[in-house]
């Protein structure tokens, strides 16, 4: 039972530093200076992650693993064109894994653009209260999310992990199809409150 | 370009748009309206930084290492530019770049009396339906309900149903429960994107708006 209750509340562990902190420097040394030294950190970090990102969405192991790589090449092919405006390099990452899986496994359009064709290309560097601001907000998301009730956590999860559409989930966890889009709302009304002061 | 919208999105569906699992004719909507909506692009990007945060506390399996950066040099991107967009085509440049279409290079198709369409094709395999639809000045469309999940995004001119007035950029999210008869604007008409999850059945309501000429 007890692994019942906790298989769609995986713990939080404490994020590792450089997920906290020195991302954005990762990402502009890999965009300023080609560092391999800098990639290989973000590959080590974000490939198991990525691959167990694709394999819930039914990826077979082979797949999966040339998907999280595939993430992080484009990473390193798109680095330049990072911004502060497109997000934490962490959520950048995260819409790039997102729209490869869309593309890839449910061979969808992947409808988000990342903005790569936009016509001026991102600067090197981002401001330093930029890179501080985008911190915060990171730190911010991630605790409210540590802090939500399971029901909360779980649907978020499915949707954002597992890639489930709102009456997919209200299938799995035998719900009504409102209950799934209130537990959604509220999930992210913390994170908006969260976040407020730093608009 | 820049006036404000306002109707948006629903936001637990904005939500699944961020996550990547909107079925793909409503997330071409939803590009759509964010295309035109600065607040909900800002919106999504909060929302990306939840997947952010729930993707980098999964916990990998232990032992799981990242294995090594494939041998493939790691060149520079040299990928061409897509197609460049019109920022003042009242197309959106999501739809514009992805179908090779202007607001003007549209082929409309007579549907029904003041009533012209063109359908959008959907990935192989994807249910639902993607299409522009025009609708002449003051033209009412018969009360119809609505199959699953569905929006209409509003491109140019206005309509009215019993829920207010939508104009340029607003978008309206109907379901099952909705039913409504909006009738367009008086003096330009509308022309908008309508996005469903299930297969249209726009030949039902066309032929309800023609029954009062054929006698039925």
């Amino acid at each position: 039972m007890f692994q019942a209750v906790t298989a769609h509340r995986p713990p939080f562990r404490a994020p590792a530093p450089y997920l906290k902190g020195m991302m954005p420097d990762l990402l502009s040394r890999i965009a300023s200076e080609r560092s391999e030294e800098a990639f290989r950190r973000l590959f080590e970090t974000f490939v198991p992650r990525i691959r167990s990102y694709m394999r819930s969405r039914g990826a077979d192991a082979a797949a999966a693993e040339d998907l999280a790589q595939e993430t992080l090449l484009m990473v390193w092919r798109k680095a330049a064109l990072y911004s502060a405006e497109k997000g934490t390099p962490a959520s950048w990452i995260f819409t790039i894994a997102r729209n490869l899986r869309i593309d890839r496994l449910r061979k969808e359009v992947p409808w988000q653009e990342l903005g790569e064709d936009q016509e001026e290309i991102a600067s090197d560097d981002a401001a330093p209260d930029e890179l501080v601001s985008l911190r915060q907000r990171q730190e911010r998301v991630r605790s409210v999310l540590a802090a939500l009730p399971p029901d909360q956590r779980e649907a978020v999860t499915l949707a954002f992990i597992e890639g489930l559409s709102h009456s997919e989930i209200a299938a799995r966890l035998s719900l009504p199809l409102g209950t799934v889009k209130s537990r959604m709302r509220l999930a992210y009304g913390k994170v908006r409150a969260a976040l407020e002061d730093l608009q | 370009m820049s006036q404000p919208v306002s109707h948006h999105p629903e936001t637990s569906k904005l939500m699944s748009f961020a996550a990547g699992s909107l079925p793909e004719p409503l997330a071409a909507a939803y590009a759509a309206h964010a295309s035109m909506c600065a607040a909900c692009r800002g919106e999504l990007r909060d929302m990306e930084l939840m997947g952010a945060a729930l993707l980098c506390s999964a916990v990998p399996t232990s032992g799981d290492a990242a294995g090594s950066i494939p041998a493939r040099p790691l060149s520079a991107d040299r990928a061409a530019a897509p197609a460049r967009h019109d920022a003042s085509d009242r197309l959106p440049a999501p739809i514009a770049r992805h179908y090779g279409l202007s607001f003007d290079s549209v082929r409309w198709k007579r549907l029904g009396p003041g009533i012209w369409h063109h359908r959008l094709t959907l990935s192989p395999g994807v249910q639902g339906d993607l299409r522009l639809l025009k609708i002449a000045a003051g033209r009412q469309m018969p009360l119809h309900g609505h199959g699953g999940m569905e929006v209409t995004l509003v491109l140019d001119g206005a309509y009215r149903d019993a829920t207010g007035e939508y104009r340029r950029g607003d978008i309206q999210d109907l379901d099952d429960a909705t039913e409504h008869s909006p009738v367009a604007d008086p003096g330009a008409g509308c022309i908008c994107l309508i996005a469903s999850e299930r297969p249209a059945r726009f030949k039902g309501i066309i032929s309800r708006l023609v029954q009062p000429w054929t006698g039925m």
